[in-house]
């Protein structure tokens, strides 16, 4: 029926339909239990009355007294009163107008007719009430009995209307009663009914947002609620949950699958770089070592040295070799790390935590770690705002030795987080577009993870590095 | 009420100045008993305790009226002379001429004369006259009435029909002004009744009055006399017989007769009555007990 109405809407409607329909069937119930007794007053009352009439009219029957019957029946207001002899004929009547003395009480009309068939059906001595809906009246009738015998029928007729204002009386009673209730009661229900359909509306509205808005912009928040409602709630979030971890982890796998295409690319190309490099600069020092050049010469072969070097530095800084021999790890070293970065802070008015919770070696090389940690936190330095915070933190954690560099200055969107680590991608002036190239590259070739966050103007990166593995 | 209670308080005076000698005195006078039917309003307690009064005063020994539903039972107390006195209808006087003296006729528009009048409901425009009655339902006021039984019959009888058949029911009412009340609330569609309890009722009660029609006056007869039995002493006869006929004379006497609306008392004559006694003639020829019943009046003449 409301299949196409909002729950929002359908429930409380529902409810107040109840409601009403309740209210309808009780006061119905009330009404018509009302009007049965009334019925039984009536005839009870009437029986009473009959009785004593009938000992009088026993004696005017019985000496054929017209007048004294009817002057017995006389008064009797709204009441019809008929006396029927014993052969159907009216004796007397408080109406002689209407119920003319003799004549047949079947001759009267319908009503009557149905009057007389009951009256000759009812072979008891006992007084009756007959009543039809479609009659102007009803009739209660009571035998005229002397001697055991019934010599004639009393029967008294009320206007059906006598109920009415009884019953108008009780049916403003009971609808008033009724409105009072439903006046508390559908609030109540509507109340009730959106308390209800609320978290549903709520879970559909951010239900009908998977797929078409990113997930981050779904705001659902499940009640504390232990009902179906709530579990229905708690799970949608769960589920919301797991699809952020899973596009988190497609994300980072998409980046570090381009970093590994980058780093292979790089790498080939720096190894055919490499070669005719190395031949151009050993030609130039045997050139050199061949007799003395003229001034032109050696000042072209400077240039060259040169710019080949440069070549060779850029070719080298992009091929990362992580295995360098070198010590472990020792808490001094980043002590180092630490007063060569504090000067570049100190330029800036930032302020530097410094948290290291090293206390002997650990089984690292300390070379490609320190450079990480030069690589990360000047990277922090550079882009904190001015007067701002830098954090580091070095610490041994489970199996692992745990960076964590972070900074405050501007956030970092997740699309720019998705190319942070590309070379030559510059977000200062003045990088060189590297920095955080080789820490990937070094962190990546120590089986460790790197990760990056950026919120309310924090950005912050933590590095894992495997320690077992790295021996 | 105020009238009646202006009148009782000086009566009530004079019933103690004469009573209470009179009870002191060697002999307690013996109570007269009137018998009264419904020849007049007698539903009219007032002014038969006025009237009462009024006797007893005047006759210096008490009064008792005594009252019965039928006419029978006021005759039949008179015929064992348990009431010395009765008002009664023309026809049980004729019927009982020999044991009855007439005492007084009261005088009604100037003459010691009534009619009986036959009324419908004012509702039926149609009846004509008694024949359109035929069927219908019919109410007296008295087996012993004249004017509301034997006159009607007689007119039936005399239009041929047989009065016991005529009516497809017939009931008595007992009294003349029963008589009009049947009628007019419809519970009988013809009546016969005493024109002077009509006309009376006519100024008391018009409302009841008017919701009946007279169809048809009958000729005149003698007013309903007043009558004693004829065992009774000639003395308290004369005694009575004065009082009721110095009424008009006398000042409360007059306002009782105007409450009562009559004229005042004649002594009459029995010849008042023959249009009675030729009617109840009539309809005992009628019922083929003519010569017993011959004897019985030749009788009395």
């Amino acid at each position: 029926m409301f299949g196409r109405i909002s729950l929002r809407y359908e429930v409380p409607i529902s409810l107040s339909l109840a409601i009403l329909l309740t209210s309808l069937v009780i006061g119905s119930v009330l009404i018509w239990r009302s009007y049965e007794e009334l019925r039984n007053d009536l005839f009870r009352s009437s029986v009473e009355l009959g009785t004593v009439l009938t000992r009088t009219l026993v004696t005017a029957l019985k000496h054929d007294d017209v007048w004294q019957a009817y002057q017995t029946l006389r008064s009797a207001g709204f009441k019809s009163y008929i006396v029927l002899d014993d052969q159907q004929r009216i004796f007397v009547s408080n109406q002689p107008k209407q119920f003319p003395m003799l004549s047949e009480l079947r001759t009267l009309g319908p009503e009557f007719d149905a009057l007389q068939v009951d009256i000759d059906n009812h072979v008891s001595l006992t007084p009756f009430l007959h009543e039809r809906l479609e009659d102007e009246r009803l009739y209660v009738v009571i035998p005229i009995i002397d001697d055991g015998i019934r010599i004639a029928n009393l029967v008294i007729g009320y206007p059906r209307t006598i109920y009415r204002p009884h019953l108008m009386n009780i049916a403003s009673r009971v609808g008033l009663t009724s409105l009072i209730v439903i006046a508390f009661l559908i609030p109540i229900g509507w109340w009730v009914g959106n308390r209800t359909v609320n978290p549903l509306v709520q879970l559909s509205r951010a239900m009908s947002q998977v797929g078409s808005e990113p997930l981050d912009d779904i705001k659902y928040k499940p009640l504390g609620r232990d009902d179906e409602i709530g579990k229905l709630g708690q799970s949608f979030q769960a589920m919301i949950e797991e699809l952020k971890e899973k596009q988190n982890l497609e994300g980072q796998v998409i980046v570090s699958e381009r970093l590994a295409a980058i780093g292979r690319l790089a790498a080939g190309i720096a190894h055919e770089i490499n070669n005719p490099l190395g031949g151009m600069m050993n030609a130039i020092s045997t050139h050199r070592r061949f007799g003395p050049l003229g001034p032109e010469t050696e000042k072209t072969m400077i240039l060259l040295e040169r710019g080949l070097k440069q070549i060779h530095e850029t070719v080298s800084a992009l091929l990362v070799e992580a295995r360098q021999e070198s010590h472990d790890l020792t808490p001094e070293d980043v002590e180092d790390v630490r007063l060569l970065v504090q000067s570049d802070a100190q330029k800036k008015g930032l302020r530097l935590v410094w948290d290291n919770k090293l206390d002997g070696p650990l089984s690292l090389p300390s070379t490609p770690v320190r450079q990480v940690l030069m690589n990360l936190s000047l990277n922090a330095v550079q882009a904190a705002a001015e007067a701002g915070n830098v954090t580091l933190s070095v610490a041994p954690v489970d199996g692992l030795l745990e960076i964590r560099v972070s900074n405050d200055g501007i956030t970092v969107s997740n699309e720019e987080i998705g190319k942070l680590f590309e070379p030559f991608v510059h977000h200062r002036p003045g990088g060189t577009g590297l920095g955080l190239w080789i820490t990937y590259q070094i962190v990546r070739q120590f089986g460790g993870d790197i990760f990056v966050h950026s919120e309310h103007g924090t950005t912050s990166f933590m590095v894992h590095l495997p320690l077992e593995s790295a021996a | 009420m105020v009238y009646s209670l202006k009148l009782h308080i000086p009566l009530l005076c004079l019933v103690l100045a004469v009573g209470t000698p009179a009870a002191v005195g060697a002999e307690q006078p013996s109570t007269l008993r009137i018998g009264l039917t419904p020849v007049f309003l007698d539903n009219k307690l007032s002014i038969l305790r006025i009237w009462k009064r009024y006797l007893e005063i005047r006759l210096e020994r008490p009064v008792e009226f005594v009252q019965r539903q039928t006419y029978r039972e006021i005759t039949d107390l008179l015929l064992a002379r348990d009431i010395q006195t009765a008002w009664i209808c023309g026809f049980p006087f004729v019927r009982n001429t020999r044991e009855l003296t007439l005492l007084a006729v009261p005088l009604y528009r100037g003459q010691p004369l009534y009619r009986s009048y036959l009324i419908v409901p004012a509702t039926d425009e149609s009846t004509r006259n008694i024949s359109d009655l035929r069927g219908k339902i019919f109410v007296y006021s008295d087996p012993d009435s004249n004017s509301g039984f034997l006159v009607p019959r007689v007119g039936l009888r005399r239009l041929g029909y047989n009065p016991d058949t005529f009516f497809s029911r017939t009931f008595f009412a007992w009294a003349h002004h029963d008589v009009v009340m049947a009628v007019a609330e419809g519970v009988a569609q013809g009546g016969a009744v005493d024109g002077y309890v009509w006309d009376t009722l006519q100024q008391l009660h018009p409302e009841i009055t008017q919701r009946t029609r007279i169809v048809d006056k009958s000729r005149l007869f003698g007013f309903p006399p007043l009558v004693v039995h004829s065992a009774l002493p000639e003395d308290e006869v004369r005694s009575l017989r004065r009082v009721m006929l110095k009424m008009q004379d006398e000042p409360d006497g007059a306002a009782l007769l105007r409450e009562l609306n009559l004229d005042g008392f004649i002594a009459g004559n029995t010849d008042l009555y023959d249009g009675i006694r030729k009617n109840v003639l009539y309809m005992n020829r009628a019922k083929r007990n003519v010569w017993q019943n011959q004897l019985t009046l030749r009788g009395t003449d």
